[in-house]
């Protein structure tokens, strides 16, 4: 167990593209540290380079005390679980988890011991002699994990392990994974581009987007104060929604009717009018008639004709159009892409369709127009153009995209924990 | 059903045809190599009076005298050491172009793939002037050479068919795993790709013991004339008789290591093997 630092580190393939661009992260000892991002991000060639299967092309990469940037995979003491499993399929399950400590000379008893005590963990006992071609998909994930987890290395490296296996057995798993990381302590990287996972497995999560870290936090952190529009589209689901408007002092115009600018983005806000994107998460508008009166006082109240309802039993989702949505930035368009344009409604090209999520008592129908509720006090603004978060970053750390200082302290360690306490819904 | 039927039994006379064209003259060949020197031209398919003699005469005369043992041995050393070495260097050669990028590896694949359909009786003139002055006419390193020249560029295809089948992330779990480049290659690839490695192995192996041309104009004695050679120098029991009978009975015994071979190693030509190893 050890902390790994990246400094600095850049992949440039030789044909000239840079896969990861000058990356900072230091994860702490023990934690459990999520890369997230679209695909193509250059979080899995990131993951390689930890493990040693990609060379470093510029910068430093340290695991515990050890600069590791030359030494082979073998040297390096770390475990990784690949995305396909990559299990040996001519040797038993046994075989396959005891492997690494053939290789590293362990004597035979102690073998025995650690494979049996790792097939227990991860109930894979009465399968130690069975090959992998007769397991199914969970069991192998599980081989997969237990093959990391004898060794006992310094770190668990993990290349979208769940991706493979459907959706149930993929929930379970990430309880099992967590539960595994938790108990072992084992400083843990972990490769996904599913935000939920990101969201609910990680003590930390890096959002990386064409290999530039955009945010380093806290799950929540990530959720409520989101630095760029970028981060602010990825992470959650269903996403933000995204309006333009126009700030102006303390007002913003918006397509929901004129809104009072959250206290975060006045004192950045500046003199004269000027462009912004809004962003609203679902789960801050509301069926208006079921808002109290002590939460009304920050909700700006609109008309929606809606288009779309979705009952999920505790909630709807429900889709709306407005006038003058429409949001053209290469920002989002990237989210958009990589979601299968399904998942950000309001930045598809020539739909605006916007989404909420309304409690299960509001009575509504599709088709019908009703009074809709927003919580000013959660919106986000956006600068069009570099797409930075208007109210820059609640801890006042000042990390800027690339989260590039965080190699000087511990990752997100300095931003604190204050933004956990305002978890939104 | 009647349409099933009829297609059915079409398909049967037409595999009937193609078993009976494969195996009729094998059969006659062991009819021949069963019959009396007398009886050799009789015409009849089954034998009128069966008789060993004619493998008999093959192992007269012990190693020193016998015009068969010498050559089947140096049939089997050289198919042997040339199926060995040809497997090995196949296989080096095929990982690095499945699995590296490397300067002229295009070029290394259009090279094999130009000797391979290289014609041999061009080669076989200048060979025999080389061998002579490096002194290694009639020798097994004279054969054994070209045999794998011509050998290489077949096993190096049919191994980089099967290594480019191997996922690329079971060897790079090895060394994760703590192997090094050559313990994954050992532990991990060769095991995998042992399906290709008999195919390949079977393929150079009957290469080199059928080949008729380099045997016939590369030797001059049973020092290395291999059997198929040898063959072509069998007499009969005097000056005006055929020996066609022992000649049959020498083609029924070359075939037994074939077909010994293809029938040991097929249980390893399974496919599936990899299978379980990733996700599809």
């Amino acid at each position: 167990m050890s902390e790994i630092v990246l400094d600095e580190v850049t992949k440039r393939f030789p044909d000239g593209t840079e896969a990861v661009k000058k990356m900072s992260l230091d994860i702490p000892d023990g934690d459990f540290v999520i890369l997230v991002g679209p695909s193509g991000c250059g979080k899995s060639t990131a993951l390689r380079m930890i493990a040693g299967l990609e060379d470093v092309t510029e910068g430093e990469l340290k695991i515990g005390d050890r600069v590791v940037n030359d030494l082979a995979p073998k040297d390096r003491d770390i475990a990784m679980v690949f995305q396909n499993y990559a299990l040996y399929p001519h040797m038993t399950v046994r075989e396959n988890m005891a492997f690494p400590l053939k290789l590293a000379h362990v004597d035979g008893a102690e073998i025995e011991k650690k494979v049996n005590e790792a097939a227990k963990t991860l109930d894979l006992t009465e399968h130690l002699d069975r090959k992998p071609r007769a397991l199914s998909g969970g069991q192998r994930q599980r081989v997969a994990m237990g093959r990391a987890i004898v060794r006992d290395p310094q770190a668990f490296l993990m290349d979208e392990p769940l991706s493979n296996l459907d959706a149930k057995l993929r929930v379970q798993m990430r309880t099992e994974v967590a539960r595994i990381q938790a108990r072992l302590g084992t400083t843990t990287v972990y490769v996904t581009h599913d935000q939920t996972e990101a969201m609910t497995l990680g003590d930390w999560v890096a959002v990386m987007r064409a290999g530039v870290v955009q945010q380093v936090g806290r799950p929540t952190e990530l959720y409520n104060h989101p630095t760029n529009l970028f981060v602010a589209g990825f992470i959650g689901s269903p996403a933000m929604n995204f309006a333009p408007g126009t700030l102006s002092g303390s007002k913003v115009k918006t397509p929901f009717g004129e809104l009072p600018v959250p206290d975060g983005v006045k004192a950045g806000a500046g003199e004269g009018e000027r462009d912004v994107i809004v962003g609203i998460r679902p789960e801050h508008f509301e069926y208006a008639q079921l808002v109290d009166s002590e939460a009304r006082e920050h909700g700006a109240t609109f008309k929606a004709k809606l288009d779309l309802v979705e009952s999920l039993g505790a909630e709807y989702y429900t889709y709306f159009h407005l006038e003058g949505t429409r949001v053209d930035s290469e920002h989002l368009s990237e989210v958009a892409a990589d979601a299968g344009l399904g998942e950000i409604p309001s930045a598809k090209a020539g739909d605006v369709s916007m989404v909420a999520r309304l409690d299960e008592m509001s009575e509504i129908e599709e088709g019908q127009e009703v009074e809709l509720s927003l919580d000013t006090r959660r919106i986000h603004m956006f600068d069009p153009e570099s797409g930075d978060n208007l109210a820059g970053t609640p801890s006042g750390d000042g990390a800027g995209p690339g989260a590039a200082k965080a190699a000087e302290k511990p990752v997100g360690r300095s931003s604190g924990e204050a933004p956990a306490e305002e978890s939104s819904s | 059903m009647r349409r099933g039927i009829r297609e059915y039994s079409l398909w049967a006379i037409g595999e009937l045809l193609i078993v009976a064209g494969a195996l009729i003259p094998v059969l006659w060949i062991i009819s021949l190599s069963l019959k009396t020197p007398a009886t050799v031209a009789d015409q009849s398919f089954i034998p009128q009076e069966w008789s060993l003699e004619n493998y008999e005469t093959l192992f007269e005369g012990g190693i020193d005298d016998s015009p068969f043992i010498k050559p089947l041995i140096n049939s089997i050393g050289i198919a042997l050491i040339t199926t060995v070495i040809s497997i090995v260097l196949a296989a080096l050669a095929a990982y690095a172009i499945a699995r590296l990028d490397f300067p002229g590896k295009t070029l290394i694949l259009a090279g094999t793939l130009a000797i391979a359909i290289f014609p041999q009786i061009s080669t076989v003139g200048p060979l025999f002037d080389m061998w002579r002055t490096l002194g290694l006419y009639d020798t097994w390193p004279g054969l054994i050479i070209p045999y794998l020249t011509f050998s290489l560029p077949l096993a190096i295809y049919v191994l980089v068919a099967f290594f480019r089948e191997i996922p690329w992330d079971l060897e790079q779990a090895a060394e994760v795993d703590g192997a090094t480049p050559f313990q994954a290659f050992r532990k991990v690839i060769v095991p995998l790709a042992a399906p290709g490695v008999f195919t390949a192995a079977i393929l150079v192996f009957i290469f080199a013991w059928n080949d008729f041309l380099f045997a016939i104009s590369l030797t001059s004695s049973d020092a290395s004339r291999t059997v198929p050679a040898a063959l072509a120098f069998f007499t009969g029991e005097s000056q005006f008789t055929e020996p066609t009978g022992s000649t049959a009975a020498a083609a029924v015994i070359v075939t037994i290591p074939i077909i010994v071979f293809v029938l040991l190693f097929q249980r390893q030509i399974v496919s599936g093997l990899t299978s379980g190893a990733v996700k599809e």
